[in-house]
């Protein structure tokens, strides 16, 4: 058993005073959430959502790199292209376009919320659904198509 | 502040199992949270298997029997019996609900998991501190503010004004729309959560109320109402079948409407 300590127990960060040292020297447990809670499919969406705007940030980043390769001249712009066209590189780029296309769909899905749209339990589920899965089929047929008019090769 | 683990000292250890007698017939086993303020240990999990013919159809009717039979000193909240009161309400098979009004047979598996409303402070069992959720219901002053002078008899309202009501006046306030958010997880101080914001709205709404305004001034603030993502946990779960998110999606909008910017002009 844990030995009780002042900041043992509930919320770190409490300003309400609910979290108080108990009978028992303990102070008031915070009850289960994450560990419990039986996900469904709009929870899903949210946080991958999250997920994909720090991804975005990273991709952002690259773009960043790619601009500066080309500043720098023909030579850093060679090398830039040699490691974007090679395994890795085209690793990459395809996770790169899943998380533009998850990006594209979950700020639908919330630009058609914003309107006060799309919030029934039935289709705040299709919508979440769409952002979830949709992506990853959308980036394989956006590649398939990239390789099928030659603008990508390996 | 996000915490995906529980704390030290909240995190429930593995505690006493009441055995079905030998031969019993249709087991159900629940897993329920336990933690006693005035010993000595860290909450538990414990684990009773109850034949589902010792009791009667629901949720609260097996807690009961448990209570009853096995452990008196399970403590729970519980009135009404028939989802008007909202006492009952508490985190059944991974979602919150009204212990009253589900049923044991409608849960996804025989092994059903108890547990006191989510991210909250634990009083007992599966009793939980909802003293900040109800100071956050005070804070959106959930009364009728009229300019005009006390009528005779009733303020009157035509059908169509009293049809916006519907879907917002009928919340219990049981909690379970608020505690199954993770915004309200993670903000609970500061972020209103669903069940506030939904009476909020039913003020806003109502055709009687001229502090309209004044709500939404209120609400101008980056926690209070704008920490809704739209997860829609609080539809989902909302034993009175009503949509948090829908009504604080059109408190939004009424945020930025141009009938409002102009009065603030």
């Amino acid at each position: 058993m844990t030995q009780p300590s002042p900041t043992s127990g509930g919320a770190s960060s409490d300003r309400t005073g609910r979290f108080v040292t108990q009978p028992n020297g303990h102070v008031t447990p915070l009850s289960p959430h994450m560990g419990i809670w039986r996900w469904h499919v709009t929870m899903a969406a949210s946080i991958l959502f999250r997920a994909t705007v720090i991804a975005a940030t990273v991709g952002a980043l690259i773009v960043v790199a790619w601009l500066g390769a080309l500043a720098f001249g023909p030579d850093a712009y060679a090398t830039a292209l040699a490691t974007a066209g090679s395994p890795l590189g085209l690793f990459v780029g395809f996770g790169l376009t899943v998380v533009l296309f998850s990006f594209i769909l979950n700020g639908t899905r919330h630009t058609i919320n914003d309107t006060g749209n799309g919030l029934t339990i039935k289709s705040s589920t299709i919508l979440s659904r769409i952002a979830v899965w949709a992506p990853v089929p959308l980036a394989i047929l956006f590649w398939v198509v990239l390789f099928a008019v030659g603008r990508v090769s390996l | 502040m996000v915490q995906l683990s529980l704390p030290r000292g909240s995190k429930p250890t593995k505690g006493k199992v009441h055995k079905a007698a030998p031969g019993s017939k249709d087991v159900r086993t629940y897993k329920v949270y336990r933690y006693d303020p005035e010993v000595d240990a860290d909450p538990r999990w414990d684990t009773f298997e109850v034949p589902t013919g010792d009791h009667g159809p629901m949720l609260l009717d097996a807690l009961i029997h448990i209570k009853n039979e096995i452990d008196p000193t399970l403590s729970f909240r519980r009135s009404c019996r028939e989802g008007i009161c909202g006492s009952c309400s508490m985190n059944i098979d991974g979602r919150n609900t009204l212990a009253c009004t589900k049923g044991w047979d409608e849960c996804q598996s025989h092994n059903i998991t108890i547990a006191p409303l989510p991210h909250q402070p634990v009083i007992k069992d599966l009793v939980t501190d909802l003293s900040l959720f109800y100071a956050q219901y005070d804070s959106i002053q959930p009364y009728l503010q009229s300019d005009e002078p006390d009528p005779e008899k009733e303020r009157l309202q035509t059908p169509a004004e009293r049809e916006k009501l519907d879907g917002l006046y009928e919340c219990i306030l049981c909690a379970c729309c608020s505690t199954s958010c993770p915004s309200y997880w993670w903000n609970q101080e500061e972020y209103l959560g669903p069940a506030a914001l939904l009476q909020s709205y039913r003020w806003i709404s109502d055709s009687r109320d001229d502090a309209t305004q004044k709500r939404l001034d209120d609400l101008e603030d980056p926690f209070k109402l704008y920490r809704c993502h739209t997860i829609m946990n609080c539809a989902q779960v909302c034993p009175k079948g009503l949509n948090p998110a829908k009504a604080i999606a059109e408190t939004k909008k009424l945020m930025v409407a141009p009938s409002r910017k102009r009065q603030a002009a």
